[in-house]
């Protein structure tokens, strides 16, 4: 069983003021959720009118990256941001070595790496008929790459290009296409009716490889730039035998 | 409307579980059940693409994380010797 070391009881006022704090927020939550109508119908109506202008047959993909596109655009910025909060939070330390060689553990990966790339294509390519999309596709391939890192206790560079050129896809790619659209029709995110379905499968594309990297990269940390040496220097477990690390 | 009621409870239920519990592991497997359920909750709210990504990150890299920090407590020295008081009643 593994508890919390310290682990103090709580005092009974502490107890009571919280459960009065939490029971009131449920119920502040709750009655706002039943005061909303069922549907909000004039929405409902406008988007799926303007739903064959969109490019894509998905509403909620419509919604997402076209009539919402920059909402989106910022979120993938403030994922973006996350990730360099999140580096910038402490000292890397590198994972443990564990007993090589470990067939076993190293046996899901090889099952499963092939069916989730797969997976994660086939639910960003059908973001634009059915539910899915970027952010999904991103979490699958996040979790696959989880697997992967676990697995085989990779560290991942952060200096190398192809992680860092990962991370950035996203937010470059619509960007690009937004200044495009802003230089070519003289409207910001403003995609041309006819090709908005190819546009919006570009934007989706790119965000989902980024989407994956922020998200193995929340996840498992990256070893520090090595451009400045005498900084960010990362703590070695004390036996630890020198892994290749990515590229 | 059964169905809805049902899942209600257990999300409730996993909740209290899930947050009363002293052995950490253990709560962090229901925090992963919990998102699974969470994930059902989204898809009887006809909100497809969010029990998705529910599904991926709440219960997957959520969950995941959760177990790499609690492995990282275990070999930083911050998590009790194991006792064998308090057996668990489930």
């Amino acid at each position: 069983m593994t508890r919390m070391k310290n682990d103090r009881p709580v005092s009974r006022t502490t107890k009571g003021l919280t459960a009065v704090a939490a029971v009131s927020l449920a119920a502040i939550l709750t009655w706002g959720v039943w005061s909303l109508p069922p549907y909000p119908d004039h929405v409902r109506t406008l988007v799926f009118e303007k739903l064959p202008v969109s490019g894509v047959e998905n509403p909620v993909t419509a919604v997402l990256l076209n009539f919402r596109g920059y909402d989106t655009l910022i979120e993938i910025g403030v994922l973006l941001l996350a990730l360099v909060g999140v580096l910038s939070a402490g000292p890397y330390s590198a994972p443990a070595p564990g007993k090589q060689p470990r067939p076993i553990l190293m046996l899901l990966p090889r099952l499963f790496l092939p069916f989730i790339i797969l997976l994660s294509g086939y639910v960003l390519w059908i973001g634009k008929y059915a539910p899915g999309g970027a952010f999904q596709a991103g979490a699958v391939l996040a979790g696959g790459g989880i697997l992967y890192v676990t697995a085989t206790d990779r560290r991942i560079r952060l200096a190398t290009g192809i992680v860092r050129s990962a991370v950035a896809a996203g937010l470059l790619v619509f960007l690009l296409v937004a200044l495009a659209t802003l230089v070519a029709r003289g409207q910001f995110l403003q995609y041309p009716v006819a090709s908005a379905g190819t546009l919006i499968l570009v934007i989706e594309t790119a965000a989902t490889v980024s989407i994956g990297a922020i998200l193995l990269l929340l996840f498992v940390g990256a070893e520090p730039i090595e451009a400045y040496p005498n900084r960010d220097r990362h703590i070695e477990p004390q036996n630890a035998e020198k892994e290749d690390p990515i590229k | 409307m059964l169905l809805d009621g049902f899942l209600s409870l257990v999300i409730l239920f996993l909740a209290w579980r899930l947050l009363t519990s002293k052995d950490l592991f253990k709560a962090v497997v229901l925090f992963i059940g919990f998102g699974l359920v969470m994930s059902l909750a989204w898809i009887r709210l006809r909100a497809i693409d969010i029990a998705m990504a529910e599904a991926a990150i709440g219960a997957g890299l959520t969950g995941a994380l959760f177990l790499s920090a609690l492995h990282r407590m275990h070999r930083a020295g911050d998590t009790a010797p194991d006792t064998d008081e308090e057996p668990d009643a489930t």
